[in-house]
């Protein structure tokens, strides 16, 4: 019993909220890992994407809210994602058209294009916050568990509760569903192994007469989606603040240089190993040890490795120690 | 138009646009803008030495800035009576057991024979080992001195000596963590190493946030010592009162005015200190070595030339000028805040200087500094113009008036991208172009 109970506590702290982090770091590293492969460069803008993505649903869902139009055991911003995702798509092929295009043509160098991207950032931060404030926005409506922890009590009898909460049912779901869409259309379409040629070798996919102009539109479509889904659940998730959208791309970089820039496996996989490892570092062992030890030995003090304060300077450590042991990732990038 | 054209016209409207604010908001006002605007030049001039002439790029300008400020409190606060008594030592000790478990485990790597797997399992344990070790002697001793009057010291406190001294020892801690971020990441690429460097400063400031026995965390050092008189003790000097009365200037306001003055002059000092070793060193065939690492490496170093070398030598050199920098900007305000160090705001507003200013011309960046700060500044008071002038017909109680006027303070954040991505498009040379040598 006590051993259930154990796995419980790991359950409810650890793997669920693992599980749900990671995918919103795996969605947004793709991202970052699609651009990069087709672009060639890094895209700091993208955390403030995924924040254009997250405002649009959070306006549009307040319109609907006004309406009272729902889906009600999901939360409303569900339902409004396809149009925020449309949104999110005309912004970035906008910003394509009068910004990036030019260094395209240009055959600039990735790091201009790097720091064309911070202008990008700096000036979709500042329309973003000009729109809907600085401030913490709370849009998340509906039911707010699937399994509620006393439900889960009183069903096994156990001491430790174990919760699920709607937001990371949805994150999760939603996420294994975009995931196998993505791999579908990069491996099984034409138009995605058009992409992966020219990700590849980009004179030779042009010799074999694939349109570039095509490639990148599809790879900005691509990417609003990724953006505007991860911001909006990451936003339904945890309560949505430009703020945090700024620091997001820091550990969404590391998820993704982790993985192996350019590699979606890579940026996958980069996303659960930060954010597992975000939540096993700082959680405290005290409990489990409780269960899993007799009484005398279990230890004093909270048995946490690392504090809760350095939760995202962790990213940083593990990104760190990759480019040190590693420099090119779990997986080898640069193809999609 | 010549370089030198552009830099006095440039110099010149600048110069004029404070003399504006001064006349037309405060010269309290205009001062506080000017020595800011010279302490962001200087940082300006450090990451211009690494971007403009070497080609690295650096985003780790706030985790220098605020190891820099860390420097005052190490140099200039007063030591905490007991925490050296309730185990000071023993956080030192601990920290260098962690160190020499890191160390070990990279002689280990380049220096032993053995095959990969082993290394990796022997470093591994020596570092984990090392961790905790240090945890074990270091946890005690930072609760104690945590526990000492929280409210005002609970932590070590530093030496007590002149603060002006802590300037160039924030230089040093910049360069030494330099020469150590340098070392790990100057191998990779570029915009690895941009994210590299980015992510190591976050990491520095965590620390700074989260050790409170060093630096009291987000609890602030405040009261740090100053290197000129207080406001307070000017105001009772005679010649201070005589001035005020014939320029018939309130003696507070006076007070305030003369304090940020003599900052003012010792910051230009040390601003044209750096100009002047930097325009020697881009001038001397050390430069011109620099520029042709950065236009070819792979020639340069079929020259002969350890670009690997060189790479960490001009890195550490211009974070150094940004450490000096950090320690000059804590002086300044008397404090140490480690909240206020954003590396994703300030590091980029560094570099959008950079780059406006004019990659690779020292004196271009120090108008670049001047020119966006005091747009950065200025630019919160002039989009709230801009609003209300745009929405004049529309009525004061609209909703989307006030909300415009509300969020009118972020239009400077789209200001900054638009000059940024401006200056990329239509100048990417900058204000005042490089020196074709």
């Amino acid at each position: 019993m006590d051993y259930l109970n154990g796995i419980t506590l790991i359950l409810n702290y650890i793997f669920i909220p693992g599980l749900t982090y990671g995918s919103q770091l795996a969605l947004g590293a793709l991202g970052i890992t699609i651009v990069y492969s087709v672009l060639r460069f890094s895209n700091f803008a993208h955390g403030e994407f995924m924040s254009f993505g997250a405002m649009s649903s959070i306006l549009l869902s307040w319109l609907f809210m006004s309406f009272e139009i729902n889906i009600h055991p999901l939360p409303t911003a569900i339902m409004v994602l396809p149009i925020a995702v449309l949104l999110t798509i005309t912004y970035c092929l906008i910003v394509d058209r009068l910004v990036f295009k030019f260094y395209r043509q240009q055959n600039s160098k990735s790091v201009i294009n790097l720091i064309v991207s911070i202008g990008v950032m700096f000036f979709t931060g500042g329309l973003i916050r000009f729109i809907v404030g600085p401030g913490d926005r709370n849009f998340f409506d509906g039911e707010r568990f699937f399994l509620k922890a006393r439900t889960f009590k009183n069903i096994t009898g156990l001491n430790e509760g174990l919760t699920l909460k709607t937001t990371q049912g949805v994150t999760i779901l939603l996420s294994v569903f975009l995931v196998i869409v993505l791999f579908w259309f990069l491996n099984k379409t034409k138009t995605g192994k058009s992409m992966r040629a020219y990700s590849d070798n980009k004179e030779l996919a042009l010799l074999s007469g694939i349109n570039p102009e095509k490639v990148v539109l599809i790879t900005w479509i691509i990417t609003g989606i990724l953006a505007c889904v991860a911001g909006t659940l990451y936003g339904l998730d945890k309560s949505y603040k430009p703020f945090t959208y700024l620091h997001l791309v820091l550990p969404i970089f590391s998820a993704a240089i982790v993985g192996g820039v350019g590699n979606p496996i890579g940026a996958i996989i980069g996303g659960f190993v930060i954010a597992f490892s975000e939540l096993i570092i700082t959680f405290a062992y005290k409990k489990i040890f409780f269960y899993f030890l007799p009484a005398y030995l279990v230890p004093e003090g909270l048995l946490q490795i690392l504090s809760t304060d350095y939760k995202i300077a962790i990213s940083f450590v593990i990104l760190v120690i990759v480019l040190l042991i590693k420099p090119t990732g779990i997986y080898k990038g640069k193809i999609l | 138009m010549t370089n030198l054209a552009r830099i006095k016209i440039s110099y010149f409207l600048m110069i004029t646009a404070l003399i504006v604010v001064g006349f037309l908001q405060s010269w309290n006002v205009a001062l506080t803008i000017f020595n800011l605007c010279v302490i962001s030049s200087i940082m300006t001039l450090g990451i211009n030495i690494q971007w403009g002439n070497a080609g690295i790029v650096n985003f780790g300008v706030m985790g220098f800035a605020a190891l820099g400020g860390l420097a005052n409190i190490i140099i200039s606060m007063p030591p905490t009576s007991n925490a050296w008594n309730v185990g000071g030592e023993m956080i030192i000790i601990g920290l260098m057991i962690f160190t020499l478990s890191v160390f070990f485990s990279i002689i280990l790597f380049k220096k032993s024979n053995l095959n990969n797997r082993v290394k990796y399992i022997i470093s591994f344990i020596s570092i984990i080992s090392g961790y905790f070790i240090m945890r074990f002697l270091v946890d005690v001793p930072i609760e104690k001195i945590e526990a000492i009057e929280p409210a005002k010291t609970g932590y070590l406190g530093g030496f007590n000596l002149p603060v002006l001294l802590s300037w160039p020892v924030g230089g040093l801690l910049a360069a030494f963590s330099a020469f150590i971020i340098g070392k790990i990441s100057l191998g990779l690429r570029s915009d690895y190493l941009a994210i590299a460097t980015l992510g190591i400063s976050e990491i520095i400031i965590y620390f700074l946030k989260n050790e409170d026995w060093l630096s009291r965390g987000v609890k602030n050092v405040n009261g740090l010592p100053r290197p000129v008189p207080y406001e307070i003790e000017l105001q009772s000097k005679e010649w201070v009162l005589k001035v005020s009365d014939y320029l018939d200037i309130p003696i507070t306001e006076l007070s305030s005015i003369i304090v940020k003055l003599s900052y003012s002059i010792l910051f230009i000092l040390v601003l044209l200190i750096i100009l002047f070793l930097l325009e020697i060193a881009v001038k001397s065939p050390w430069g011109r070595m620099m520029r042709a690492i950065r236009d070819n490496e792979v020639s340069a170093n079929a020259m002969g030339k350890n670009i690997k070398q060189r790479h960490l030598q001009v890195f550490i050199i211009g974070s150094t000028i940004v450490g000096l920098a950090g320690a000059m900007l804590t002086t300044l305000d008397g404090q140490f805040t480690p909240v206020s160090y954003q590396p994703l705001r300030y590091t980029f507003l560094i570099w959008i200087m950079v780059i406006v200013g004019g990659s690779g011309n020292n004196f271009g960046s120090i108008i670049g500094g001047f020119l966006i700060w005091f747009f950065w500044v200025q630019s919160e008071p002039l989009g709230l113009w801009f609003i209300s002038q745009i929405t004049t017909y529309i009525s004061d109680t609209n909703i989307i008036k006030s909300h415009l006027l509300e969020n009118a303070a972020h239009i400077r954040l789209m200001f900054m991208g638009l000059i940024l991505l401006i200056t990329l498009r239509f100048a990417p040379k900058g204000l005042i172009p490089e020196v074709k040598r």
